[in-house]
Formats: structure tokens, sequence, C-alpha cells
């Protein structure tokens, strides 16, 4: 039994022992549970992939005269300003002004909210065009002006659901293509489609939400930022398998971070052709190895995670609930699953290897003293249903 | 026998030229063509495979360049940005060749193999972050 405040002090003389969630495996099958548990304080676990309800508040500080802006673009993508005088809301899935969109379908979606907020961490300039009707105190009815990162006084990524535990994969079992946010689907389940780190994914590895909490310090594309709230949509009442591992989307986290202190390299805008645009997150999580419990819940593996099968044509878009079958991350990743008797092609959208970075890079900050872990103050909740939303008459 | 992929540039002058023909029937060459666009400035370009004796490639080509067309690795025709690619796999049910695929299963890189890639384009617009980039794409 360790507790938060020994590993600090720990990483703070920086002796702390860390595995990433992909060595850990292998180490415990060595060592043992309980020897595992003395020795290793830490298991980093880490995700890289589209998140869509991702985005930033900005604030811009005063021009002269000043403005309350109450309608404003960025690079031409529309920004949310209904709220104080020269704060904006990027949001990670808003299409450039003026895009086609699906109008020549499939669309290509060039251009959008991930690209400016990974424009804007990349330290490049952006343009901002913002309306206001005047007001006595903020006269300003027009500004048109360039700005980057250095400009702003706070940029703070604010991302509603990132992490999911689990997730579909996605196959198109009608007689036409589809595109999807899981990328292009071929007819006749020609390609197969999925999106997890699997056994380096974040809740994979803590699938009671035992450590991982409100409050919980996470490495966000580089800042060190925390878990603000549940995720939306997080449900806990769900399918479980092998250590009670969800075998559905299950659990989310909301996580926030500083830009300033973030790396474009991890925060990419996504152009899905006859989607849309979305933003590219990545994130690490730390998992305190406090007991033999919660380290066995971070030996999982690929092949005993499983996910469900779903056909993007017409059950996900009406909702039937139809699951055609259920594959591992492990078979996910071999490039080919056999599904009703068909063998498939398999391709994900989020990066495993994109996680594997990530999972080394906390590894190495824990190691040397510069990410510390935080006990949550509050727990996700557990038993949640999601609701749906019926259409009244 | 040997094979070798070219890329043709052709400009003003050279675009109505029958190269593709004269290799066949000058040079016994066997041509595996892939991909040709002419744009409306009447640049032009031609991605191809040609087969044949050492030497009889070697007369082709020479043929070719007195014709004033430019002759290019095939390669230089589509781009694949490794500091783009973000290792997704998004792109490797589209590729038919398999010229983007995963060596190490344990690192799930992505790695792009230049001599089998045909130019199909299935990659572009199947990469979200746009790491690849070809001339021939519209
Ligand atoms: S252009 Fe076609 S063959 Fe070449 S890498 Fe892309 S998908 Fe593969
Ligand atoms: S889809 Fe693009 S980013 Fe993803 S692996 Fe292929 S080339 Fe790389």
């Amino acid at each position: 039994m360790k507790t938060y405040d020994e590993i600090n002090e720990k990483i703070a003389s920086k002796k702390a022992v860390v595995l990433t969630a992909a060595e850990i495996i292998d180490y415990v099958d060595k060592k043992g549970v309980e020897k595992a548990a003395q020795e290793v304080d830490v298991v980093t676990t880490a995700t890289f992939g589209p998140m869509c309800s991702s985005g930033c508040f900005i604030n811009f500080g005063h021009s002269n005269p000043k403005i309350r802006i109450t309608e404003a673009w960025i690079d031409d993508v529309l920004a949310y300003s209904g709220i104080a005088a020269v704060d904006l809301f990027i949001g990670a899935t808003q299409l450039r002004h003026n895009d086609p969109a699906n109008l020549d379908y499939p669309g290509e979606f060039r251009f959008g909210g991930g690209h400016v907020i990974e424009k804007l961490i990349a330290g490049e300039e952006l343009q901002l065009f913002a309306l206001s009707y005047g007001t006595d105190e903020y006269p300003r009815r027009e500004i048109r002006t360039t700005f980057t990162i250095n400009d702003l006084n706070q940029a703070i990524m604010v991302n509603p659901r990132n992490c999911y535990q689990n997730y579909n994969v996605a196959v198109n079992a009608s007689n036409k293509p589809i595109y999807t946010y899981m990328g292009k689907l071929k007819p006749n389940m020609g390609n197969i489609s999925y999106s997890s780190a699997g056994q380096l994914s974040p809740l994979l590895n803590d699938p009671f939400y035992k450590t991982i909490g409100i409050g919980t310090s996470v490495w966000l594309a580089g800042a060190h930022g925390h878990v603000y709230a549940e995720g939306t949509q997080h449900t806990s009442d769900v399918v479980r398998g092998i250590n009670g591992v969800p075998e559905e989307g299950a659990g989310t986290l909301a996580l926030t971070g500083d830009m300033k202190e973030m790396d474009a390299e991890f925060i990419r805008g996504v152009s899905l052709k006859g989607y849309g645009v979305s933003m590219a997150v990545g994130v690490g999580i730390p998992i305190p190895i406090l007991n033999e419990e919660i380290l066995k819940f971070t030996t999982i593996a690929d092949r005993d995670i499983k996910a469900p099968v779903i056909d993007y044509s017409y059950d996900y878009p009406n909702k039937t609930g139809k699951t055609l079958a259920t594959v591992t991350y492990e078979e996910l990743k071999s490039g080919t699953v056999n599904i009703l008797g068909k063998e498939i092609e398999s391709s994900s959208m989020s990066s495993y290897e994109k996680a594997l970075t990530i999972a080394g890079i906390l590894k190495a900050e824990i190691e040397d003293g510069k990410f510390y872990l935080a006990k949550p103050f509050k727990k996700l909740p557990e038993n949640q249903k999601m609701k749906s939303l019926s259409v009244k008459d | 026998m040997k094979t070798r992929k070219l890329l043709l540039t052709f400009n003003k002058n050279s675009v109505e030229k029958p190269i593709v023909y004269h290799l066949v029937k000058d040079f016994d060459l066997i041509i595996n063509l892939y991909r040709a666009r002419i744009t409306a400035e009447e640049q032009g370009s031609m991605i191809l495979d040609v087969t044949g004796s050492e030497k009889n490639i070697a007369d082709g080509i020479a043929f070719i360049e007195k014709e004033g067309v430019s002759i290019d690795d095939a390669q230089k025709s589509f781009r694949w940005d490794e500091q783009i690619c973000t290792s997704c796999g998004n792109c490797l049910t589209h590729c038919p060749v398999d010229a983007l695929h995963i060596e190490n299963k344990k690192t799930m890189k992505v790695v792009f193999e230049p001599d089998l890639c045909i130019d199909c384009l299935g990659c572009i617009d199947n990469c979200p972050y746009g790491a690849c980039q070809s001339i021939f794409q519209e």
C-alpha cells in the first residue's frame, strides 16, 4: 500500500519507478503482482486521436477604443462570442466560413476550428475579424488584426469529452461507400475502422475510476492540466468483460490545460472527407500504483479488450442498438479481422504510435521529478446510464 | 528484363508528342501506365513503368529526353511527409499495394515504401492530417 503523498515524495527525489501501460504487462508477468506492486510507483497511460468535443477559451485584452465583440472569426472560422467583451470560444469542429461542406459530396473539409487551435499552439499568426453593435463604454464596432498566442492573455483548452474509455468499431454493410468520422468505409464490409489506444488507453487501465477522477493531473499535449469534470456522455453502467473493462464506449473525461505550455505535435487539425473537421488530441494520464488491485487493472492487454462492431450505414444512424460482432484490439491491430466469416482489413483513426510516444514522455517527466500526481477530490459517477433524446410531437 | 518507373513531365512544346507509341514500337518496351494528366496550361505529367532490356530502356530514355520531355524518379510525383504523419493508420486499408504499411506491430509506426507506390491517390483522400500529396491530385 502506498499513498499519493509517498509517491509524490519519491517523484520529488527522482526515485519513482515508472513503467508505461505497455511495459507493465510483461513486467507483472515476470515478477508477479505482489512484488511488482511494491516496486512500481506509477504506470503511464496515453491516447492520441480525433476528439471532437474539444475547444478553447481565449482572451485578447482590450483595443483602443474598446470593443465588446458580438461576432468573431479567426482565420475565417466562427468563434463563439456570447461571453465577456473580449473572450472567445473556438470549437474544434467549427468549419471555415464559406466551406461548401457536403454540397459537393463527399466534401473535403480542409480547415476548421481544430486547425486554428493547432496554428495557435504552433505560434503561427492568425487573423481576427470581429463585429459589435457598439455601446457607450465599448464604442468600437469592427476590428481586424493579426495575432499569435503570445499576444493573448489566456489561451486555455477546455475539452468537454476526451479519452473515451472504449469505442465502437465501424463497418459498412451497405453496397455503397460511406464517409464517417471513422473514415471512409468501403461497401460490403470492405474495411473496418477502430479508434482506441487499447492497452495504453487511460480509462481501460482504470476501468472503475479508482484513481482517475475529478482533479487528477493529466498531460494534455505537453501542458500539465487536469480532469475538471466527468466528460459529456460519461456512461459507467455498461457491459464489462475481463478486469471489468467495458466492451463499449463507457466513461469519458473533461480535460483542461494551458495552451501556452502545449506542443503542436500533439494537437492536430483533422479533415475527414465527407464528414467534417475535428481535432486530434494527445493525452497522457499517470496511474499511481497504490495497491495490488490497481496494479492488476493496469496489466490489461490488447488481447483482453473487446469492442463492438457496428454497421455505420444503418445500425448506427438509426440507433438500432445492434452489434454485428465483438473483436479484440489484438485482432484489430493485426491488420485483418474475421467478422461473420469474412476476412476484413482493419485500420485505425487513433494513433497507437503517438500514444506510445506520449506514455514515454510522461514516464520521463515523472522520473525527472517534473510531473506530480494529484489525488482526485471527487470520483467519476458509477452506475450512470446514458439518456436518449425523445422527439416530442 | 528490367522495369523502371518513370515520371515524365511535358511542356507546351512536347505535350502533343506520341511518346508512349514510340517507346513500344521503336524500343520494344512494355508500358504500364499509372496516371496521366494535362493541365489547362498545357503542362503534362505521366507516370509509367517501362519493362524491357537494359539497353532498350536506356535508348528509350534518351529518346524521351531528346523529345524535350523531362524525366524524374517516379516517386517525386507522390510525397509522404513523415513529419506530418501521425501513424494513425487510416490510410492503410486504402493503399492497394501496401506502400504505406506498419512494419513493427509493437510500435505501430506507419512507414512508406516509395518503390511500391502506384500513385493511385487512395491515401490522399483518406489522410486526415494531409501527410500525403501528389502532383496528380486535383
Ligand atoms: S498513392 Fe496509392 S499506392 Fe501510393 S501510397 Fe497512396 S494509396 Fe498507396
Ligand atoms: S492516414 Fe495520414 S497520418 Fe494517418 S498513417 Fe496514413 S499518412 Fe500517416
